[in-house]
């Protein structure tokens, strides 16, 4: 009895939820809003809503001479695998959205995309790095650069700007974005360096607070710098027991650091640090400067890099929407429709640089290495283009 | 050699944690034979009420007061403790003493207790959000360095402290006369009032300690971890609940060795081998501890504890 009265709401829902849908676009937001990095759905969130409230402020998404509201869903995933999911799911199939922006981080990313592939829904991640996010999935696609692309960026600069011979990284182990570019990186150096020239190869738990033992075990190996493909909320932790265990060289970190909260958590521990990301704040011009200083007056503070990627991922999705001239009623025909856009999509104009897509539906595009200011600003050092 | 000083030392510092939350769920077991899980959660509000305090006098809130660094470390441990002695005795006023009234059985009490750590880390999380909070730098940090072996003066306070406050309990509880009517307590809840000894008393006063220097191994830690998040408390005091079981909960010498003995065995275990075998190692190494001895290193399989 119970069964049926739910499975008559539900159903009602769903009904309503379409007769709604006429005149609106529904797109999915599978962010961290709480968690282990809530800064990043945070800034997804406000980079959405700034995008939504700008084309609803001018009528509409204007598809085939009509103009359509958009509807924005954000779904919290937690920051853990289980959890996005379970909220891609929700998005899928409760909000019936056309399209789905996120997970931001791989460890999220890679177990959500599966779920988008099988249930026939395009999604894109505007962070995740790892290549497993998108590999053997037509439904998925993403804004940023991969890791195997990161990895030499990281190396090359660290061979540059320190002289460093020997390497030391410390990972996260749960992590598939840590784990990943962890080794990609350390293929990489050894490639660089001879074998034997990554020094030490620690790795931690995702819910551990002490690193002693491990960087005790760095830190005796004399690395001439340490790579930290970790997110920002950890990097505070390691970074200063690093320097309670007597460590004085620097440190090199990937795009997870480039958090708003790096700074406010770090504090001056991590001034005077490099890692490589997905745009410059500090110096930016044209269109990047005017989604910065129009995000700055909303919200009081300089966006981070994926403030700026779900900027272009969502504005990627409404391009390819846009582009297929009319809105199926359907969202199995209409999803399909925007996934074979998306595809066609050959080349795009982002505030975090042009991309093209190549087969697997990744980006190809330009990385950028910046320091930690004085200010906690970070600024531009170096900018690395795929050859 | 000295990586292996070096890791005592870490294992001294991490160990010092464990045992200061494991002192506070032994002497409330050791009282009322209750397992306060909301005990790793008392230390996460701890962390959190030394965020509040520090911040307050250091002038980064509201700007009222200014004092200097040692100033305000010097007013922030009196106060940080003060305040979580408070919220661990109400936690006890308006969950486990109507409980004991109604003479509830003691698995209800512990799932109160548990549902009262869920309740202190969500309610955090609602009414601060889950933005994480640094402790804002009270002393400045120095390091010293012999050979290749670094220590800074914080760890050394870390476990100088640890030290104090196991003598001073040990003191208290078998060598005063409240510590007397504590152990009474333990022994028959019953008999006690006829004797004169106001139960409710001893029992608030088992809490003001447990939680006042779960307070204090809050702002201890968030000083040597200077990121606070809600769920900061939850396996840190899950695994000081451990230690103490292992040490043989009930007894504070117990607690005390079995938060060092958890946390040497995780980092030598960390420092040699790869980090995913150290719980794995940990926990393996206390299952068999336990299965010797079942009531722990230092237990007695009565209710005669403390």
């Amino acid at each position: 009895m119970k069964k049926t009265v739910l499975l008559v709401l539900a159903l009602l829902l769903v009904l309503s939820g379409q007769a709604f849908a006429a005149d609106t676009i529904k797109l999915g937001f599978v962010i961290p809003l709480t968690g282990d990095i809530p800064k990043v759905g945070e800034a997804s969130k406000f980079a959405a809503e700034m995008l939504r409230e700008e084309i609803n402020g001018k009528g509409g998404l204007d598809v085939g001479g009509k103009k359509y509201k958009l509807e924005f869903v954000f779904e919290d995933n937690e920051a853990k695998p289980e959890s996005a999911v379970n909220a891609m799911l929700k998005v899928i199939e409760r909000d019936q959205v056309l399209a789905v922006v996120g997970p931001q981080s791989s460890k999220q990313a890679v177990p959500a995309g599966g779920v988008a592939n099988d249930n026939e829904t395009p999604m894109i991640s505007p962070w995740s790095t790892n290549p497993d996010t998108t590999k053997g999935r037509p439904w998925v696609f993403r804004a940023a650069f991969l890791d195997p692309f990161q990895a030499p960026v990281v190396a090359n600069f660290a061979t540059k700007q320190f002289k460093a011979k020997k390497a030391a990284v410390l990972f996260d182990i749960s992590n598939d974005y840590s784990k990943g570019l962890a080794e990609f990186f350390k293929a990489e150096w050894e490639k660089m360096h001879g074998a034997g020239s990554v020094v030490g190869m620690e790795s931690h738990g995702s819910k551990d607070q002490d690193f002693s033992a491990q960087l005790t075990k760095v830190v005796a190996a004399k690395p001439d710098f340490i790579f930290l493909p970790e997110n920002y909320n950890i990097v505070a932790l390691i970074v200063k027991q690093a320097r309670d265990l007597g460590y004085k060289g620097p440190f090199m970190g990937s795009d997870a650091w480039g958090s708003a909260e790096l700074m406010d958590l770090c504090g001056k521990e991590c001034v005077g640090q490099y890692f490589s990301t997905h745009y410059a704040a500090a110096g930016a011009t044209g269109a990047t400067k005017e989604f910065i200083d129009k995000y700055n007056n909303k919200y009081g503070y300089i966006p981070d890099d994926v403030a700026a990627l779900t900027w272009d991922a969502t504005r990627l999705v409404l391009q390819a929407i846009q582009s297929v001239g009319k809105v199926d009623s359907d969202t199995r025909k209409m999803r399909k429709a925007v996934r074979d856009a998306m595809v066609n999509i050959k080349s795009f104009d982002g505030i975090t640089g042009k991309m093209s897509f190549d087969e697997n539906r990744d980006p190809i595009k330009c990385a950028v290495v910046v320091k930690i200011s004085e200010k906690g600003e970070f600024t531009f050092a170096e900018s690395v283009c795929p050859k | 050699m000295e990586i292996f000083i070096q890791n005592l030392f870490n294992a001294l510092q991490w160990g010092s944690f464990y045992a200061l939350i494991a002192l506070g769920y032994t002497l409330v077991y050791g009282v009322l034979l209750l397992i306060n899980f909301a005990h790793g959660d008392i230390f996460m509000v701890g962390a959190y009420i030394a965020f509040f305090v520090s911040s307050l006098l250091l002038g980064d809130l509201m700007g009222v007061f200014n004092l200097p660094g040692w100033a305000a470390l010097a007013l922030t441990v009196p106060l940080t403790m003060l305040l979580t002695a408070g919220v661990g005795v109400t936690l006890e006023r308006i969950a486990y003493r109507p409980l004991r009234r109604k003479g509830a059985h003691r698995l209800y009490v512990v799932i109160t207790a548990l549902m009262c750590g869920l309740i202190l880390e969500n309610g955090n999380l609602a009414l601060l959000g889950a933005s994480r909070r640094k402790l804002p730098d009270m002393v400045d940090k120095v390091v010293y360095t012999f050979g290749s072996v670094s220590v800074t003066n914080l760890k050394v306070w870390v476990i100088i402290t640890a030290f104090l406050v196991f003598f001073l309990l040990q003191f208290i509880v078998t060598r005063t006369r409240i510590g007397m009517a504590m152990r009474a307590v333990a022994w028959d809840k019953f008999a006690l009032p006829l004797m004169g000894i106001p139960l409710d008393s001893i029992i608030v006063f088992t809490f003001v300690l447990g939680s006042g220097f779960a307070g204090l191994a809050g702002l201890l830690f968030a000083m040597s971890y200077p990121i606070l998040d809600p769920y900061m408390g939850a396996m840190v005091g899950w695994k000081a609940f451990i230690a103490a079981v292992v040490g043989g909960i009930g007894d504070i010498r117990g607690a005390f060795i079995g938060g060092f003995l958890l946390a040497f065995i995780e980092i030598m275990v960390a420092a040699f081998l790869p980090s995913t075998f150290r719980d794995l190692f940990a926990f393996t190494i206390l299952l068999m501890i336990l299965w010797q001895r079942p009531t722990g290193l230092f237990g007695v399989a009565k209710t005669t504890k403390i």
